[in-house]
């Protein structure tokens, strides 16, 4: 804006980049770095529980004590592989369940009048706003075998025996799909509500019927939102640890549960690092392009 | 043009809400059950309500995790804001990249790796685990939301406006405080009742990241609801529904009365 | 260049679109009022009116977006009701040209035929004729959004004209270009219409556009059509006050009936003395009725020396201003009776020695055969 500033007014602006930048360098950053180290050291029953200490005395001693044990173990231990798999299956399929269910939701709500839109997507908003626990605390209630779910299915006899829910697989698929919703539906919403009817309009002139013109037009038109409402979801999702433990069984194997028993039951700090780690690795590549669709959706809005 | 709801869309949306709201309300209704059996209807009664009162390890938790959220969404807001700032208005400064990646992936990062990560950065400085351990990690995590929030705004942020009052003699800070923060306030103000929103509700971090003395809300309820089905949790989430559902209420109102005071600036 | 042409002045030719009493409501309001109307095969037809005025709601039934509430519409005897849009034969332009943003040019054009599921060299083959047609072989794989607006609109043409349909329908075709663009296009698409001798249907609100392109046009207002008639009909011979003045600029002079003498209306206006002399004799008319005289500013004529004794129709004002054009002169003159007339005159020499001027006492006259008497 000003050609010439004076010195210490340019450090004064410089400030405005340099303090979040920092925050989020030391908070954010370093602590990648830490995990990253830990997940080469090797417990002890210390305080802090993990070996090697750095100290600036034996630098050589230090990265001595760093090995590749733990992911040695991660490999070589069934347990992991399995909770790897079964995290990245259970997110994909949550996923697809959440765009089954988001995107009529999402495209009726860009169909709706204009008028109702903002109120449609305070709706959807809303439940997010309550607490994330609260909200998967009540499933339990509904979905337990003597739960409001197989009361209500038992009393309009469309079950003769109550359905085993809670503590399976599917209970986890529930509560995903309730938990995540908004985070499909906004994105979704976004993009659909953006789009031009006449291009439906010009399809059908051209001898396209609606049904064909959904997938030629509208699909490849909402594929930013598609795109960003599935990382959106999918991401947490593989790390979930809420979910899975209070709405899964002991059979529910997912990644974010074996690092919190890891950490919490079993004390090893340095194999649920490398656990974090290996995490880490399977979700960088969605992570990076989620932030490229995201910073790419903020800034062409202006 | 002239968009129709269809049948199909009608259903979508009843289904849609139903699946949201239902199991909320269900929660709610219960929170009045005599009973001690959660699923089991025995009558109105708002026992639990008195007995939640009574619970002092609940009260206190609820005391730490307010202050948490208000400590941390008020230090977030202003990490936020700055961030936002940055991205928008000082093009590419050195190490961009990094820094939106940096900004970007707490909100997706599964909470699990954060809460670790910072749990193993506070013992590495030596810093002990509390109430500040978990004011710092929410206020990391929760300044990113902040800073999409008012970095959406300022995308759309109207530069003319800045370009008038430096034309009229306010040199570039007090144009800053006269015209630009007062228009960004209410996405100020979204972003701090988010990042509020998220501390208070946030279990996973808290419990990696907390000591002895901090204990907080989420973390009480996690540790009861393990154990079963409370009448009293039914209770706590009944009345944190109540609030959060009050808040988002005048928030609405008040960024409404926002939005017809800035109209003529809007396009 | 063009050809004699007027099928609907023999009663032997059968229209290839006929709307029989077609009214349509949205709600309470009625966009389009107990409406009938012939378009011959190859006519190159416009639809004109303020907006608002029902233009756009006929095309839209025409397409098969909008159905009529009552009345019929039918295409090659055929009637459309229940022919969904994508099954009609018919293509339109859209106003905004609705070019699909993730396609490039070639897959924008390709679109209607791949619907068709014609063979894929077919496809190609068409695709290049139509690009040569725009003369758009050059931007074939761009994005519509690497395009200027006169390109894109040569896009949306080129698609629409693709599938060769029995009807071409435009919505406002031109409104998004700007003044010279706008003016190459008409001759064009005007070349292109003729040379596939397609039907074009052609919704626009600006009569300089529909004079130069159609062959007829419709003039509508609150969903009724007020006159069709060819271009020069419509612009000397308006049937109502409301299309003169639609339609190009024109002086309204108010007045009532005295009587007719040799054939010619003789009627008193308090802006003239004395009474004026019109040459309309196929109104009919009785004596005191109020009429508005309708006289296109280019015929009458503006002098500062008082015409003879046998001159008809003189009115005299002073000149309140003058706008000069270039190929014409604008004089705005002001009436003794208050009222203000536009009058032209095209500047044929390139010095005039002394130029009427402003606030000069002038004369205007005018033939009784250049003025149409238009029933109040």
């Amino acid at each position: 804006m000003e050609p010439q500033r004076s010195f210490p007014k340019k450090l004064a602006s410089s400030l405005v980049p340099a303090v979040p930048y920092l925050w989020l360098g030391l908070f954010f950053l370093v602590p990648f770095l830490i995990v990253f180290k830990i997940s080469l050291s090797d417990p002890a029953v210390s305080q802090p529980p993990y070996k090697p200490v750095f100290e600036w005395g034996d630098v050589a001693g230090f990265f001595q004590g760093l090995d590749l044990e733990n992911f040695e173990v991660l490999t070589s231990d069934d347990l992991y592989l399995s909770a790897t798999l079964s995290s990245v299956r259970i997110a994909a399929i949550s996923t697809i369940l959440l765009l089954l269910v988001g995107f009529p939701i999402a495209y009726a709500m860009a169909r709706a009048p204009e008028r109702y839109r903002s109120l449609l997507v305070a709706m959807i908003i809303l439940p997010f706003w309550t607490s994330f626990l609260i909200r998967i605390y009540a499933w339990i209630a509904i979905l337990k075998p003597e739960g409001l779910l197989n009361q209500g299915l038992l009393a309009l006899g469309v079950i003769g025996e109550p359905l085993n829910i809670l503590n399976t697989e599917t209970a986890v698929y529930i509560g995903i799909v309730y938990a995540y919703l908004p985070f499909m539906v906004l994105p979704l919403y976004a993009t659909l509500e953006k789009m031009d009817d006449t291009l439906l309009e010009a399809a059908q002139d051209l001898g396209s019927p609606p049904w064909r013109a959904f997938w030629t037009i509208t699909v490849p038109l909402a594929m930013p939102g598609i795109i960003a409402g599935s990382l959106l979801c999918f991401i947490p999702a593989v790390g979930e640890f809420v979910i899975p433990d209070l709405l899964g069984g002991s059979e529910t194997l997912m990644i974010g549960r074996q690092l919190w028993s890891e950490f919490f039951s079993n004390r090893d700090w340095p194999l649920a690092s490398a656990v974090a780690i290996l995490l880490l690795i399977i979700l960088v590549v969605p992570i990076v392009i989620y932030r490229d669709v995201e910073s790419r959706r903020v800034e062409t809005k202006a | 043009m002239n968009r129709r709801l269809s049948l199909f869309n009608v259903t979508s949306l009843v289904i849609g809400f139903a699946f949201l709201y239902l199991p909320i309300l269900l929660l709610v209704v219960y929170s009045f059950n005599a009973s001690r059996l959660v699923t089991v209807w025995g009558g109105f009664s708002t026992q639990w309500y008195v007995a939640l009162f009574r619970n002092e390890a609940l009260m206190e938790a609820a005391w730490v995790t307010l202050r948490i959220a208000l400590l941390s969404a008020s230090l977030a807001t202003v990490l936020g804001t700055l961030a936002a700032l940055a991205l928008t208005r000082y093009g590419r400064f050195f190490g961009r990249t990094l820094f939106t990646g940096m900004v970007y992936a707490p909100m997706v990062m599964p909470e699990v790796i954060t809460g670790l990560s910072l749990l193993l950065f506070f013992v590495a400085i030596g810093l002990d685990r509390g109430f500040w351990t978990i004011t710092l990690a929410h206020t990391t995590l929760t300044m990113c939301f902040v800073t999409v929030v008012v970095q959406s705004r300022l995308m759309t942020f109207d530069r003319s406006l800045e370009e008038a009052a430096m034309d009229l003699g306010a040199p570039p800070l007090r144009t800053f405080f006269s015209v630009t923060l007062p228009l960004i306030a209410p996405s100020i103000v979204a972003g701090f009742l988010l990042a509020f929103t998220l501390s208070l509700d946030d279990l996973v971090i808290a419990s990696f990241n907390t000591g002895p003395g901090a204990t907080t809300l989420p973390i009480r309820i996690y540790s009861q609801v393990r154990l079963g089905l409370s009448p009293e949790v039914n209770a706590a989430s009944a009345i944190l529904i109540g609030i959060v559902t009050l808040g988002v209420v005048t928030a609405t109102l008040l960024s409404k009365r926002s939005l017809l005071r800035e109209e003529p600036n809007a396009h | 260049m063009r050809r004699s042409f007027a099928p609907w002045s023999d009663p032997a030719a059968k229209p290839l679109i006929r709307f029989e009493n077609v009214t349509k409501r949205f709600g309470d309001a009625v966009a389009v009022d107990h409406l009938s109307l012939n378009i011959y095969e190859s006519e190159f037809f416009c639809l004109l009116g303020p907006s608002g005025c029902g233009k756009t709601t006929l095309m839209r039934m025409l397409a098969g977006f909008e159905h009529p509430s009552e009345g019929r519409i039918t295409l090659a005897d055929r009637d459309l009701a229940g022919v969904p849009p994508y099954r009609r034969p018919v293509n339109m332009m859209f106003q905004s040209y609705a070019l699909f943003p993730h396609m490039s040019v070639e897959r924008n054009i390709a679109f209607g035929l791949k619907q068709d599921g014609l063979p894929k060299a077919e496809i190609a083959a068409r695709v290049d004729e139509m690009l040569r047609l725009v003369q758009l072989e050059r931007l074939a794989k761009r994005s519509p959004s690497q395009l200027s607006g006169g390109q894109r609109q040569r896009v949306a043409l080129a698609r629409a004209l693709a599938k060769k349909p029995k009807v071409l329908l435009l919505d406002e075709p031109l409104g998004a270009l700007d003044k010279k663009l706008r003016e190459e296009t008409q001759f064009e698409l005007m070349d292109i219409q003729h040379d596939l001798g397609m039907t074009f249907v052609v919704v626009t609100h600006d009569q300089e556009e529909a004079m130069t392109m159609a062959d007829r046009i419709a003039v509508m207002d609150h969903g009724r059509i007020v006159q069709v008639a060819t271009p020069g009909e419509i612009y000397e011979q308006p049937k109502t006050r409301f299309i003169a003045e639609f339609v190009g600029d024109v002086n309204i002079i108010e007045g009532n009936v005295l009587g007719q003498e040799n054939g010619h209306w003789r009627v008193r206006s308090r802006s003239a003395q004395p009474p004026l002399t019109i040459d309309d004799p196929d109104e009919v008319l009785h004596s005191d009725q109020a009429v508005a005289i309708a006289v296109r500013p280019e015929k009458m004529v503006i002098q500062r020396d008082p015409p003879g004794t046998d001159a008809v129709n003189v009115l005299t004002g002073e000149v309140w201003d003058i706008g000069y054009l270039g190929d014409w002169t604008v004089y705005r003159v002001k009436l003794a009776s208050g009222e203000i007339l536009r009058v032209t005159r095209a500047n044929r020499s390139r010095y005039v020695e002394s130029p009427i001027d402003w606030d000069e006492q002038v004369y205007v006259t005018f033939a009784p055969d250049a003025a149409v008497i238009l029933a109040e």
